[in-house]
């Protein structure tokens, strides 16, 4: 979660103060991140230096009394952040894919019982954001969209785990492959 | 008491060299007022669990006791009246009858069992209007959305006095957001006291129940634990990365 584009972007509304900003931000984020002064007035400073938004008083230091605005070059800044994707190119070393991997080396380990212990703490995980979600996210709509996002993502993780038994089962049917992986895998890796 | 059980209760198919264990010494019970989710990838013997439950099919083994009578020990006749009286079921393709409106499609199985038409109207009225679908009464099922067509197979499944709902991907053909109205609704009923298990493959489905219960290859292998409160999940949660 960038903050600093974040308070762009409410700045992006009209001239607030520092206080409101971090009120603003925890209410969209539905209360789930929270903030800390020190991170507001910290961010709004290096915002101010970058000349992305300024104040009605340059010479003070950030605090509750001063009111910030955003400038055209702060607009630009918003606008070109909204509309880049973020870096999903490269796969991030994720830690449940290689506890998985590992598990097809170690003697003893079933990695079908590694599974199942990941996708019932997951599918738990998934019942507590359900049920915040069965008590006040009808009435409050950016706490439903973040709870929406992390039941997705949970969601994910458990496709893969559930591809990655019925992968793992066909295996166990099939010959061993020696052929090398299709080029973009070692690409990926070559990258690394 | 528990309202549904089953106890080692075990279905193969064919005998021999192509016999399949579809269920293998299945424990699993359901309280009246509980939500039961049965996950599992396809084959994994779910709904030949759900078809057992509802005495749709026999087992091969083991009993299955809906509350407190054990259904061996039941004629025909008793089993059908069972099904009409005291189980609903909702299915992946709604099953609604093409030819009826919803009011008619909700009604019908209370008629079935021998109440008047005037009655089985209001009942199918009362329990439209719980699911918010007072609007559509008369409406025939190609004039509903998927959504509603499952809200209408849901108040057929809950009219009278039906306290065990059981449910085959019940959001399967539906969009996410139709999907979770679907569980809200089962969820509901639950509340009110009906017990209800519903079977998927989708996790965001299950995690709506209040116990989900993992099945592989006809054996329940695990069980999700009761969730802590919610205010510890956001309680617990990480601060936001200082990342600029």
């Amino acid at each position: 979660m960038s903050v600093r584009h974040a308070l762009l972007a409410f700045l992006s509304e009209g001239p607030k103060y520092g206080l409101q900003l971090r009120q603003e931000f925890e209410k969209s984020t539905g209360d789930v991140w929270p903030l800390n002064v020190g991170q507001v007035y910290t961010t709004l400073q290096r915002l101010e230096r970058d000349e992305l938004i300024e104040s009605d008083d340059r010479g003070e230091e950030a605090g509750p009394q001063k009111v910030f605005r955003i400038t055209e070059a702060g607009r630009k800044e918003l606008d070109t952040w909204l509309n880049t994707p973020p870096d999903t190119i490269e796969p991030p070393r994720d830690e449940l894919v290689i506890k998985v991997l590992a598990a097809l080396h170690v003697p003893g380990v079933s990695v079908h019982d590694v599974i199942q212990v990941h996708r019932r703490y997951l599918v738990e995980l998934m019942q507590q954001w359900t049920r915040l979600k069965e008590d006040e996210a009808e009435s409050d709509m950016p706490f439903a969209l973040v709870v929406d996002a992390e039941l997705f993502r949970l969601d994910s993780v458990v496709r893969w785990l559930d591809t990655a038994e019925g992968r793992l089962k066909r295996a166990v049917l099939e010959a061993p492959s020696a052929k090398p992986g299709p080029i973009i895998r070692r690409r990926l890796v070559a990258r690394r | 008491m528990s309202y549904l059980e089953l106890r080692r209760v075990s279905k193969s198919y064919g005998a021999g060299a192509t016999e399949v264990h579809a269920l293998s010494e299945v424990d699993f019970a359901v309280e009246r007022g509980s939500f039961v989710a049965v996950m599992g990838p396809s084959g994994s013997g779910k709904s030949t669990l759900l078809t057992i439950a509802g005495s749709l099919e026999e087992p091969t083994s083991g009993e299955v006791v809906i509350n407190g009578d054990a259904l061996s020990s039941m004629s025909r006749n008793d089993k059908a009246r069972l099904r009409r009286r005291t189980v609903g079921y909702v299915f992946q393709d709604f099953n609604l009858l093409a030819g009826l409106t919803a009011a008619e499609n909700v009604s019908l199985p209370l008629e079935l069992d021998g109440l008047s038409a005037k009655k089985a109207h209001l009942a199918a009225m009362t329990a439209l209007e719980e699911l918010g679908l007072a609007d559509r009464a008369t409406h025939y099922p190609d004039e509903l959305s998927g959504g509603e067509r499952q809200r209408v197979a849901i108040a057929r499944a809950i009219v009278g006095d039906r306290f065990l709902l059981l449910a085959d991907e019940p959001s399967g053909a539906l969009d996410s957001s139709n999907g979770e109205a679907v569980m809200r609704m089962i969820l509901a009923a639950c509340r009110r006291g009906v017990a209800a298990v519903v079977v998927t493959h989708d996790a965001q489905l299950a995690s709506w129940a209040d116990r989900v219960v993992f099945i592989r290859d006809g054996w329940i292998v695990d069980q999700t634990v009761p969730p802590p409160t919610p205010e510890s999940l956001v309680a617990d949660l990480p601060e936001p990365s200082p990342r600029q």
